[in-house]
């Protein structure tokens, strides 16, 4: 029981630093791969080997959470049967379409450029109305100086980008816009930047020795 | 600059930043840590009450970052994160679910679950409690909203890498009356996030997540070393700037 813990512990720390050692030794004097560099190297390929296999254990993931949404009748479970045999016509097409059937290729391309294509774009418009009403919101919820500069900001970065009907681009706008972006938010970005790639270091470390377990095991 | 020495240079950095931290992390188990309060976090844990309260659930996106780039250390923070809460929620009557776009950290997220069920008396562990929603931006999202809405969802973490999709979970959050956490790594969806969240992380607050909430002494003394390093960053910035004046003044 104990060495069920302790082993992938063991695995995940010891490839952690090979791949870690291949970053910071990966390259010789000479800019030749070192062996460290190399196994880094062919440890990756095996991580994207396994992300590969990951994808269908997720895509059986799916089917299992939404056909246990029908089987208990649970609310959307229409959609979920509509998800579930979209799933399966479209994975049926790919298989047909590797075979290089051709019915099932122009169908397997239309599935994504006439159907899933067009819905993410509408989304992404959507998107557009969600932040607008958003930006408003902010305003009723934290009135405070902060939310009143990032508003204002927006709106002046928005009015400086677009060109104004009859009056094309005015320079005035596209300069403040311009100033703003380079000095004050290129200033803020760097800083919050310099932060997440802390932050990405010493979450990094914590798994590397393993103070932090997501592959299962007790917290250290 | 040779490989080699910049290599040694990025191994002192990390040999520095560990030791600094098992350091202060036994430093730490003798006297609690005392950090600026973030209002986001207080608010987390009145959410997480109310959950247990009530008998409703707490939905954690943990978004898309693959976990073969750099941006799995903001999903490896998440899953930190839904890991306490997790154990936090141990004595409700739903346990936590788990949403994300990427396979790999559906695994872990299902793997995350089980861990903390099993930490706990009281835990209850679904198999269907990690889910992969989608694997494009909008399809994941799209799915993170259906459960959102259909799950008896009161309290809504999303917390990893995500693009402006965030925007909708957070819109549907809001439209639902469930209270919101939201934090990225990646600055468009931290200025979308500020506008569309409840309660929005900037910058680091994303990595501060597991200190605040009592994970371990190791996470609290991962901050000290976060702090440490940044003005040791900052430092060598105004030296190095202070140097280039000094050589254009023709001193150096």
């Amino acid at each position: 029981m104990k060495f069920k813990g302790v082993f992938p512990t063991v695995v995940a720390i010891a490839f952690g630093f090979l791949v870690l050692a291949g970053y910071l030794f990966g390259v010789n004097a000479g800019g030749t791969p070192s062996l460290l560099g190399q196994l880094q190297l062919l440890i990756l390929n095996m991580a994207v080997i396994l992300t590969g296999f990951a994808i269908l254990v997720g895509v059986f993931n799916l089917l299992i959470v939404h056909t246990g949404k029908i089987r208990h009748k649970q609310k959307g479970a229409f959609y979920s049967a509509f998800l579930l045999i979209a799933l399966v016509v479209t994975f049926m097409l790919g298989l047909l379409a590797h075979y290089n059937l051709p019915v099932a290729k122009s169908l397997f391309g239309d599935a994504f450029l006439s159907i899933q294509l067009p819905i993410e774009t509408s989304l992404m418009a959507l998107l557009v109305v969600t932040l607008t009403y958003a930006s408003i919101r902010l305003l009723h919820r934290r009135l405070n100086l902060l939310s009143v500069i990032f508003l204002i900001t927006a709106f002046i970065i928005m009015v400086g980008t677009a060109p104004w009907p009859f009056l094309g681009d005015v320079p005035i706008l596209s300069n403040l816009r311009a100033w703003i972006t380079q000095i004050p938010a290129g200033a803020g970005a760097r800083g919050i930047l310099l932060g997440v790639a802390l932050g990405t270091l010493t979450t990094g470390l914590r798994i590397l020795f393993g103070s932090d377990r997501p592959y299962g095991g007790k917290n250290g | 600059m040779n490989n080699i020495l910049l290599g040694l240079i990025g191994f002192g950095i990390i040999f520095l930043s560990v030791a600094l931290m098992w350091g202060l992390a036994a430093l730490r188990r003798k006297s609690p840590p005392a950090f600026r309060e973030i209002p986001a976090f207080t608010r987390l844990r009145q959410a997480v009450g109310r959950v247990v309260e009530d008998g409703s659930r707490l939905h954690v996106s943990l978004g898309r970052g693959a976990l073969i780039t750099s941006q799995s250390a903001s999903a490896m923070a998440g899953l930190t994160l839904l890991r306490r809460l997790a154990e936090l929620t141990s004595a409700g009557d739903k346990p936590p679910i788990a949403t994300s776009g990427d396979a790999a950290l559906t695994i872990l997220s299902q793997d995350t679950l089980k861990t903390a069920s099993q930490a706990s008396s009281q835990g209850v562990y679904d198999p269907a409690a990690g889910r992969l929603t989608g694997l494009t931006p909008f399809s994941y999202a799209a799915g993170a909203i259906t459960a959102i809405r259909d799950e008896n969802i009161s309290a809504s973490v999303l917390m990893g890498n995500f693009g402006v999709e965030a925007a909708l979970l957070a819109d549907a959050a809001e439209r639902a009356n469930i209270f919101t956490l939201a934090a990225s790594d990646n600055l468009a969806t931290q200025a979308v996030l500020y506008a569309s969240a409840q309660e929005p992380l900037i910058g680091e607050e994303l990595y501060a997540a597991g200190a605040y909430m009592d994970a371990g002494p190791v996470h609290a003394a991962s901050l000290t070393v976060q702090d440490i390093l940044r003005w040791l960053i900052i430092i060598a910035i105004l030296v190095g700037a202070l140097v280039q004046l000094l050589r254009v003044v023709g001193i150096l």
